[in-house]
């Protein structure tokens, strides 16, 4: 693994006001698994676009295999060998896996012999796929598996991977390492863009980590603790979130056979749900997404109404209730979108504290905003949650996506609510964030609320929770004590590998 | 080669800038197909914008300034609250038939009945009332079925017109009238006229009406929670069901408002300037209201200065047609064009321009 296959060399790109890459240099060798390391922000995305060739770096250069390298476009990068698999699919659901992966190739072979080398390719590498499946009926792990085969398909000497694993279980990451390990020993190289630490540790050999858009260091994660390396992503000391010793109290959220059809045609049916949450714990809710995340938290925040008894908070059933008669009961909510659901993207921050905040902190009387005590209101989540912004007069989507998820948090755990419920609290914040907000959580669980936090980030779950439950399918697997939980046992709670084990008996 | 870059904010200066800039251009751009029309452009324009007020005859037309601004501001005002909240009532122009003919059928009830305090009045009610019903209909029609309110609305405003037609010739016909279409008059019947409340000066009660809906509407919007939800709604609609607003409710809300408004519009049109039911008394405030909504920024004060600038081409264009010859549809084609190049310029409020080279 000495022969070195992709060089870089000082690559700087800027954007108006920002530096995302500066003087960046690395290399990665044949047959090397790359990690390439940095909080969100960091240049990890501009980076990779330059190498994929969707962005022209200001100065530097790059050389692949000894030779200079200047994709002008991805199809340029492809035809030197390089391949890419996005974190967000680009696939068409109502075309099946052939069809999609036709459409992505240049001169697409026919469609019978395109069906039987997928077949092959997908044998070879450990990734069973049917070909003529309909993609919109696929999981996403099995979809992530189209967009890998699609690469494959090109024979890549570098495969570029962005956040690969967020939408998988642990026993699907399982199926993709070994996939990668044999393509490692094949020769291709893989650059692995991640922030599970975990992960990078057992999967990969070198690591180069980014933050601010330059090169702060590099290591061998096989020999680095898992907070080392976050140390330096961050550049600072981490606070790790601790949770002061108190016994949970009396029940005050019950959800007692929640069902509801699913709100549209791609959503997902909840399944008799029921699960009590006393005052002062802290209930985690894992799973993949897209199995019924969205419409529990629209079932318990009052945007999607229920039969009343299903949802009862301090004995009060409230399953009929909206979200302002809710807030009133003691409930508040924050949805994973921030944008254009959690918060108006072209409202100002005060209008945004405003939106939720105007029942528990008495923001509109007599049907009259009070906007100098929405202000107030405003000025307070900026302050205690350190939210950085010029002041609540700025507009939400002036508001970089960590910042405007900790005024969106802190929005709600500012109304002291007798129960929160939240979904995704630290999707897309930066480490020193999310742990400042996980603490904030923390604080708010000992001072007697009750809390549902719905995340895909287990390790999250696992420093936050009590108790740990699984949505698979709309469904609740029966709560368990988050201690000592492994992540082998979460992994079956959250559904195993279970469309993949079904594959494995066509394979 | 140039590209539109979205800005963090959108521009303070731009929301003022954009409706001006738009007038400008439709000068321009007016007066360059004047000038293809064989007319004198500075003088059509000058005809337009400047004679009616400050010209020869500017006594004459300056009320009539008053009176064409009244129904557009009430209508547009009505408007303004639904197209914030992203519901497109495209059909003021029924709901003011219908309003107009409500008004009209109660106060030709009471004829001769001498007893304007009562009259008028329920005249007043009865438009509300009857554009709001024909409002009604198309929010019933989404909420319950999901029906396109645009489609909806506007093809109510054919059904009124046929009504209107048929009011004209049947029920509402003057029966002293020698069996012409037509009703009595209702601004000559003493319990119903919407007259002149200032001699000379175009002011009457719909007028007041209109400015009382400004400063109604902008306390609203500014201050009131339903005012908050508009916008909310308008802006990210599921942000709005997460704040807690109910979607039905607030389409029902909006469109009762602009029909209701609407209709108000139809009476007091009905019993002053337009006098009688015709077979045709509509002249299009209900679709020229669009424009001076959103040629207002769908902001109250705004409203209010677009529907004076709208009403000053109506006027303006009227003299044109006199004195120059300019044909009618070329008026039409003016007003229009200033709602196309404001969308136009309106780009500018949310992106910017940028000169060179794309990634």
């Amino acid at each position: 693994m000495t022969d070195t296959l992709l060089e870089l060399r000082g690559l700087t790109k800027a954007y108006p006001g920002v530096v995302a890459n500066s003087d960046v240099s690395f290399t990665i060798g044949k047959g090397e698994v790359h990690a390439l390391l940095g909080e969100n922000g960091a240049g990890k995305s501009t980076l990779v676009k330059t190498i994929y060739g969707l962005v022209k770096p200001d100065t530097g250069s790059m050389m692949l295999n000894g030779a200079a390298y200047e994709p002008s476009e991805p199809r340029a990068a492809r035809a030197s060998g390089v391949a890419m698999v996005f974190q967000h699919f680009s696939l068409f659901d109502a075309l099946n896996v052939a069809e999609n992966i036709a459409l992505g190739m240049e001169n697409p072979p026919a469609m019978g012999d395109l069906a039987a080398r997928i077949r092959e390719v997908s044998d070879q590498y450990g990734l069973p796929l049917d070909p003529d499946r309909i993609v919109g009926d696929l999981s996403a792990g099995e979809r992530q598996r189209v967009e890998i085969i699609r690469c494959l398909l090109q024979d890549p000497k570098l495969l570029i991977m962005d956040e690969p694993t967020s939408v998988l279980t642990p026993q699907e990451v399982d199926i993709l390492f070994k996939t990668l390990n044999i393509l490692r020993a094949e020769g291709t190289s893989i650059l692995y863009i991640s922030h599970k630490l975990e992960e990078i540790r057992t999967l990969c050999e070198h690591a180069t980590i980014l933050r601010h858009g330059k090169v702060v260091g590099n290591c061998d994660p096989r020999q680095t603790s898992a907070r080392d390396m976050a140390e330096m992503m961050v550049g600072a000391s981490l606070h790790v979130p601790e949770k002061a010793p108190h016994e949970a109290g009396e029940v005050v959220l019950s959800i007692r056979g929640l069902s509801a059809p699913a709100p549209h045609q791609f959503g997902t049916a909840l399944k008799n749900i029921t699960v009590d949450v006393r005052a002062g714990e802290v209930l985690g809710i894992g799973g993949v997404a897209g199995n019924g995340q969205d419409e529990l938290v629209a079932a318990l925040s009052g945007e999607m109404k229920t039969a009343a008894g299903m949802v009862v908070i301090d004995g009060r059933e409230i399953g009929r209730l909206g979200p302002n008669e809710r807030r009133a009961a003691g409930l508040c909510a924050a949805p994973e979108e921030r944008n254009g659901h959690a918060a108006a993207p072209d409202m100002s921050l005060t209008e945004n504290a405003l939106m939720t905040g105007a029942v528990r902190k008495n923001l509109v009387k007599n049907g009259l905003l009070d906007w100098p005590a929405a202000k107030a209101f405003a000025e307070e989540v900026i302050k205690a949650f350190d939210v950085r912004t010029p002041g609540p007069a700025n507009a939400a989507r002036s508001l970089s996506g960590g910042n405007l998820q900790k005024f969106v948090i802190g929005r709600e755990i500012m109304q002291k609510p007798r129960v929160l419920v939240i979904n995704q609290p630290t999707w897309g914040v930066d480490a020193a964030a999310a742990a400042s907000i996980r603490q904030a959580i923390l604080d708010l669980a000992v001072s007697g609320t009750a809390v549902v936090c719905i995340s895909q980030d287990l390790d999250e779950l696992r420093e936050i929770s009590d108790r740990f439950a699984a949505l698979n399918e709309g469904k609740l697997t029966p709560p368990r004590p988050a201690k000592g939980l492994t992540i082998d046992e979460i992994g079956l709670m959250l559904g195993g590998a279970h469309d993949m084990e079904v594959a494995h008996v066509d394979a | 080669m140039l590209t539109l870059e979205k800005r963090p904010q959108p521009s303070k200066a731009w929301v003022y800038a954009a409706p001006i800039l738009a007038v400008v251009i439709t000068m321009i751009v007016g007066g360059a197909v004047f000038a293809l029309l064989g007319k004198p452009p500075l003088e059509a324009i000058r005809t337009i914008f400047y004679d009616p007020i400050f010209g020869e005859f500017a006594s004459y037309s300056r009320p009539q300034l008053l009176i064409k601004a009244g129904p557009l501001i009430l209508i547009a005002i009505g408007l303004s609250f639904g197209f914030r909240a992203g519901i497109w009532n495209i059909g003021a122009e029924g709901q003011y038939i219908i309003g107009a003919l409500a008004a009209a059928g109660t106060g030709l009830a009471f004829y001769p009945m001498e007893a304007r305090w009562l009259i008028f009045p329920l005249m007043i009610i009865a438009g509300l009332a009857g554009g709001m019903l024909w409002a009604a209909i198309p929010a019933f029609l989404r909420i319950r079925f999901k029906t396109n309110e645009i489609l909806v609305s506007l093809m109510l405003v054919y059904v009124a017109e046929a009504i209107q037609a048929s009011m004209a010739l049947n029920l509402l016909r003057n029966p002293d009238g020698h069996g012409f279409p037509g009703s009595r008059n209702l601004s000559q019947y003493s319990s119903s006229a919407n007259l002149e409340l200032i001699s000379n000066s175009g002011i009457h009660w719909g007028v007041l009406a209109a400015v009382t809906a400004v400063v109604f509407a902008y306390f609203i919007l500014a201050r009131h929670r339903f005012g908050f939800d508009v916008r909310l709604a308008g802006q990210s609609p599921r942000a709005a069901g997460f704040a807690g607003v109910d979607a039905g409710r607030l389409i029902f809300i909006c469109m009762l408002i602009s029909g209701g408004l609407a209709g108000a519009a139809g009476m007091f049109e009905i019993a002053g300037p337009a006098g009688r039911v015709s077979i045709d008394f509509n002249v299009g405030y209900g679709f020229t209201a669009i424009i001076v909504a959103f040629l207002g920024r769908l902001h109250p004060v705004g409203i209010l200065i677009a529907g004076l600038l709208m009403a000053l081409t109506y006027i303006g264009g009227e003299l044109a047609q006199l004195s120059l010859g300019l044909p009618g549809a070329a008026i039409q084609l003016f007003q229009g064009m200033l709602l196309f190049f404001l969308l136009a310029v309106d780009v500018m409020t949310s992106y910017r321009i940028r000169f060179g080279k794309t990634e």
